[in-house]
């Protein structure tokens, strides 16, 4: 790892006011990402802003029909909380298939989403359930947020403070895991809001998360799994590596898709 | 250089650090407490488990710095008064170990499941949750007999858990 000054900033503006006046910085969230990066030196940044401290980036709030996680929530947070189980299972759900117990105590979905790593599985969930992302600057709907691989629309020295999810009517997320790296080969996010459905795809683009429009519009008229009967994903725009190729991971869109139909279903 | 204050195994600890140290580092190389392992050192194997306020994480993909203000019990600090905490004690009995490598990250994850799923785990809750601790001499088997029999002890020996 190269060396770096470390701050450590106890709100909000003073993280962004660090990041203003300093030269070459990354923000540090849960650090499960970054570290690792660091360590390998593919990163190098000059100034480590650690947004560990930083009170009001906590807590979990249900007001009317949203859920606002607030960016420094770890996965094992966000899986164990009663309002998120209530509101939206599916999402604590997805938590608890990130990674392992021991990078679910340090990961956040703040981290995940900044990150947006083509295999993450925030990204699907972010994009499926319409979130709006919050920032120290703005608020901006995942539909504009997620930018290919690894690119968001943050721009240098924007934070994120936390996340909003409309409660959706149904939802369930089915993922076929790497099982050396529990990473996402495919996962697919599957959410019935009041008027449209959401399905999104990640593991499986070479550019990141994307949402499948021809499913979606099937399982609007509906919502069933055999809605998806003929409808196939392409291998075009695949990702294909030693743990699976194109073809492979088409294929698994369209079944993942179908089990995340039958759980969103099976939930009543 | 940057000032970390923590408490190490009940003992109050304060040191000047580069920031780039990982907590495993600290804990290993200025506090000499070598029984937390690095194995990988990609956040996959878990020989460096140690508990973080009470949680299960792995040091080696912690900064020292970021422990600053935090409560950490490495395998050195969970035995009371020179008897094994039930944990340990179970795995000595049911030889959860060959090369003993990977077992104090075992160990202290092993008592992190308990801390959150009780003292009756079924072998499937055990596998599973056991996930992010690799082991590459013993099958799991043995390992697996250990933790749910530790599990139980545990229940019994409450004067061991609640120092923990």
């Amino acid at each position: 790892m190269y060396a770096f000054e470390y701050h450590r900033p106890t709100s909000v503006k003073e993280a962004g006011s660090l990041a203003g006046q300093a030269e070459d910085t990354k923000f540090l969230a849960g650090g499960h990402t970054l570290l690792p990066t660091m360590k390998l030196r593919l990163a190098g940044p000059a100034n480590l802003i650690d947004l560990g401290q930083i009170a009001e980036l906590r807590g979990i709030e249900r007001t009317g029909d949203t859920i606002t996680i607030g960016a420094m929530m770890k996965h094992a947070e966000v899986a164990n909380s009663a309002d998120v189980k209530e509101a939206i299972p599916a999402l604590a759900e997805m938590a608890e298939l990130i990674g392992d117990p021991h990078v679910r105590n340090r990961g956040t979905i703040g981290g995940s989403v900044a990150n947006n790593d083509p295999s993450a599985d925030y990204p699907a969930a972010c994009l499926a359930l319409n979130a709006t992302i919050v920032t120290n600057q703005r608020k901006i709907a995942a539909d504009d947020f997620f930018q290919g691989i690894f690119t968001t629309a943050l721009e240098e020295g924007e934070i994120i403070t936390q996340i909003s999810f409309p409660i959706p009517s149904r939802a369930a997320y089915a993922k076929f895991r790497n099982p050396a790296s529990r990473y996402a080969l495919v996962g697919v996010f599957v959410a019935k809001h009041a008027d449209v459905v959401r399905v999104t795809v990640t593991g499986a683009g070479s550019n990141g998360v994307f949402r499948v429009p021809e499913m979606e519009q099937a399982l609007s008229g509906n919502f069933a799994a055999e809605a998806l009967d003929g409808i196939a994903v392409g291998e075009d725009g695949m990702n294909s590596d030693i743990h699976a190729d194109a073809a492979y991971r088409a294929h698994l869109v369209g079944v993942m898709a179908r089990r995340a139909v039958q759980a969103a279903a099976a939930r009543g | 250089m940057t000032t970390v204050s923590l408490t190490v195994n009940g003992q109050p600890v304060t040191a000047d650090v580069d920031p780039r140290t990982l907590l495993v580092q600290f804990l290993r190389e200025n506090l000499r407490l070598t029984g937390t392992h690095v194995g990988c050192d990609t956040s996959q194997c878990g020989a460096c488990v140690v508990h973080l306020n009470g949680q299960a994480v792995k040091s080696c993909t912690i900064l020292a710095v970021q422990a600053h203000a935090s409560v950490v019990t490495t395998i050195e600090g969970i035995a009371g008064g020179g008897e094994l905490h039930p944990m340990q004690a179970a795995f000595r009995e049911h030889h959860g170990l060959q090369c003993g490598y990977c077992t104090p990250g075992m160990i202290m994850s092993a008592i992190d499941i308990v801390n959150r799923k009780g003292n009756a785990l079924d072998e499937q809750t055990i596998r599973a949750e056991l996930e992010g601790n690799l082991c590459r001499c013993t099958g799991y088997h043995n390992i697996v007999k250990a933790v749910a029999a530790g599990a139980q002890a545990m229940a019994q020996a409450p004067l061991q858990q609640a120092a923990e």
